[in-house]
């Protein structure tokens, strides 16, 4: 295999397809070097060999067989450890489930099973995708591969660590408020949130149900467009799953972006108080105006407004869907004296401070005497907050923003504060709320050697033209070809 | 010093409706990290929002019912394998009422 691991998804699958090498052989090649760099990277929670080399044995018999091979035949690809995987432990991070054996597949699992993929094993994350520096997971903490003192952002950190340290080809993870484009900015890589509903949720393990969406990452902008069109669709397992067609994001990679209208959120940039991430924008803008793009400037009044909007809607929802675990039917099991006592020892031994904090918060807002002023009042400035975009995407087709305020912090620089590492999503959380697809795409490196990370806001079900808009910032601005430098 | 957003009392009533056990030094500290979370909340507070409808659903869509046919589910076995405890075909569970036998 040439140019192992950064090879592409793409070139994968044409060497297993042309006989160039085998899906096995690829499969040996990826697990060597996930045993060899995991541990100091603690990126995967749980390593697969049995499954991925079974995976990859099928498909190259399948090749031999003469069978027309799917779009990812051959390519390796790491799962966030939220989404149910059949046979494989489901941990989330928590020791609640640490033991867990979902007898059933996500939906974007079936997926990818069908289109070839070789699942390499199971990402780590923030407990139940909880957090922006990957640092709540009950096991370990992963590490930035472009500086291993950095966090590798968060939720789906072990995913983007595992992209961007060439572990795997491509990685699947969950965006809640930014859990997908975070830790894609963090660590140079592209991530797509798409559109509420665009992805079914059928076994991805709910946090916020309103906002939950499983996202592709991968080291380019193709690849992660190729593996949205493997997972996006229709699904009648999730009530939320759009009846829509799923777009052609490949082919709009190769689009352009002429007579595009980027909206440019100018009071955000100008306030941006870190000069590298500023460039990093400015740089991008100038190559989306240079690609035949005009630039328009937009404002999103009340996104300010957004942490808390968020902090309060999704600790509600979080409240509600993690009731479940209570020590009955999966999971650890603290026996207590009654039946009482047995929910609240099982609870409070098996989830770490973050989950009990956001429970709490969550609790308190839609607790007696406080909805209306919390929980409601945030649903009202959600609608404000979505307002903002309808009246952006009246005067453009696209929204530019940073993804995140600074490049990666340091581990353990946030940990003492929740309300700090809070506001640090301020980027993210504006189009979650709303419900719109964002991409997260690099757009350049910091003084220190940092990737800096470009997010792309577009309107209901457009994700096409994120691909589109993000390929001309990677051909001008993009990583491709500098790979974290301990591991290249 | 203001007063407290959320009271140490508060957050043991809340901990109770979340069926979570705090000690007194983690409840200590869980007062103090909401109290600053909800202060930095208050913000909210500058918005008159009154006559704004909220939005629970970001994307508008129906919520079509499916066919009501029955169908296959899961293995009972399989399922039960992941309960901590299991008995006769269900799941066992801590007794909740005394019964004479």
């Amino acid at each position: 295999m040439s140019d192992f691991p950064w090879q592409s998804a793409f070139e994968i699958r044409d060497q297993v397809a042309q006989g160039g090498t085998s899906a096995v052989e690829v499969t040996r090649a990826y697990l060597a070097r996930v045993e060899e760099l995991n541990p100091m990277l603690s990126c995967f929670l749980t390593i697969d060999h049995e499954g991925a080399l079974a995976a990859a044995a099928q498909v190259d018999h399948g090749r031999g067989a003469g069978e027309a091979l799917g779009p990812l035949a051959g390519v390796p690809i790491a799962l966030k450890d939220n989404l149910c995987t059949r046979g494989v432990r489901t941990t989330c991070a928590s020791k609640i489930l640490g033991e867990y054996i979902p007898p059933y597949d996500a939906h974007a699992v079936e997926a990818l099973r069908a289109s070839g993929a070789v699942i390499l094993g199971k990402t780590n994350l923030d407990e139940f995708a909880m957090g922006s520096s990957n640092e709540n997971s009950a096991f370990a903490n992963v590490h930035n591969p472009w500086a291993l003192d950095r966090a590798p952002g968060g939720s789906s950190g072990g995913s983007a660590c595992a992209t961007a340290a060439g572990l795997a080809s491509l990685a699947l993870g969950s965006d809640t408020g930014g859990s997908v484009r975070q830790p894609a900015a963090f660590c140079g890589i592209t991530a797509i949130k798409p559109t509420y509903g665009r992805v079914s949720r059928y076994g991805l393990v709910a946090f916020a149900s309103s906002l939950d969406q499983i996202g592709p990452m991968a080291r380019s902008v193709r690849e992660a467009a190729q593996l949205l069109e493997v997972i996006a669709g229709h699904d009648r397992r999730d009530a939320t799953s759009a009846e829509r067609e799923t777009g052609e994001y490949l082919t709009a990679c190769g689009r352009g972006v002429k007579g595009l209208r980027v909206g440019v959120v100018r009071d955000l940039i100008d306030g941006l108080q870190d000069s590298d991430v500023r460039a990093g924008v400015v740089a991008a803008l100038g190559a989306l105006e240079q690609e035949g793009a005009s630039l328009v400037d937009v404002s999103l009044p009340h996104a300010e407004h957004a942490v808390s909007v968020y902090y309060l809607i999704a600790t509600a929802e979080a409240s509600s869907n993690l009731a479940r675990f209570d020590g009955i039917r999966y999971g650890l099991r603290v026996p207590g004296k009654d039946l009482t006592e047995t929910y609240t020892k099982t609870r409070a031994e098996g989830f770490g401070p973050e989950v009990r904090r956001r429970i709490m918060l969550g609790t308190y807002a839609l607790s007696a005497g406080y909805y209306d002023a919390f929980y409601l009042k945030a649903q009202r400035v959600r609608t404000l907050i979505r307002r903002d975009y309808d009246a952006a995407f009246e005067r453009c087709d696209i929204v530019c923003t940073p993804t995140t305020p600074t490049p990666a912090f340091a581990l353990g620089e946030k940990t003492g504060d929740p309300l700090e590492m809070y506001l640090a999503d301020i980027f993210t959380l504006p189009p979650s709320l709303a419900g719109l697809p964002a991409i997260s795409t690099p757009c350049g490196l910091s003084a220190g050697g940092l990737p800096v990370g470009l997010q792309l806001v577009a309107p209901p079900f457009e994700e096409e033209a994120l691909c589109s808009a993000a390929q001309a910032v990677e051909n001008e601005c993009g990583l491709l070809g500098s790979h974290p430098p301990a591991l290249a | 010093m203001a007063d407290p957003k959320i009271t140490l009392g508060q957050v043991l009533h809340v901990a109770k409706l979340a069926r979570l056990t705090l000690s007194h030094e983690e409840a200590l500290q869980m007062q103090v990290q909401l109290d600053a979370i909800l202060g930095y909340m208050e913000g909210l507070d500058e918005l008159d929002v009154s006559d704004v409808p909220p939005t629970f659903h970001s994307i508008p869509m129906d919520a079509p019912l499916r066919p009501d046919v029955p169908e296959r589910c899961s293995d009972r076995s399989e399922t039960l394998a992941q309960a901590p405890a299991s008995e006769a075909g269900g799941y066992a569970v801590p007794l909740v009422l005394e019964v004479d036998s």
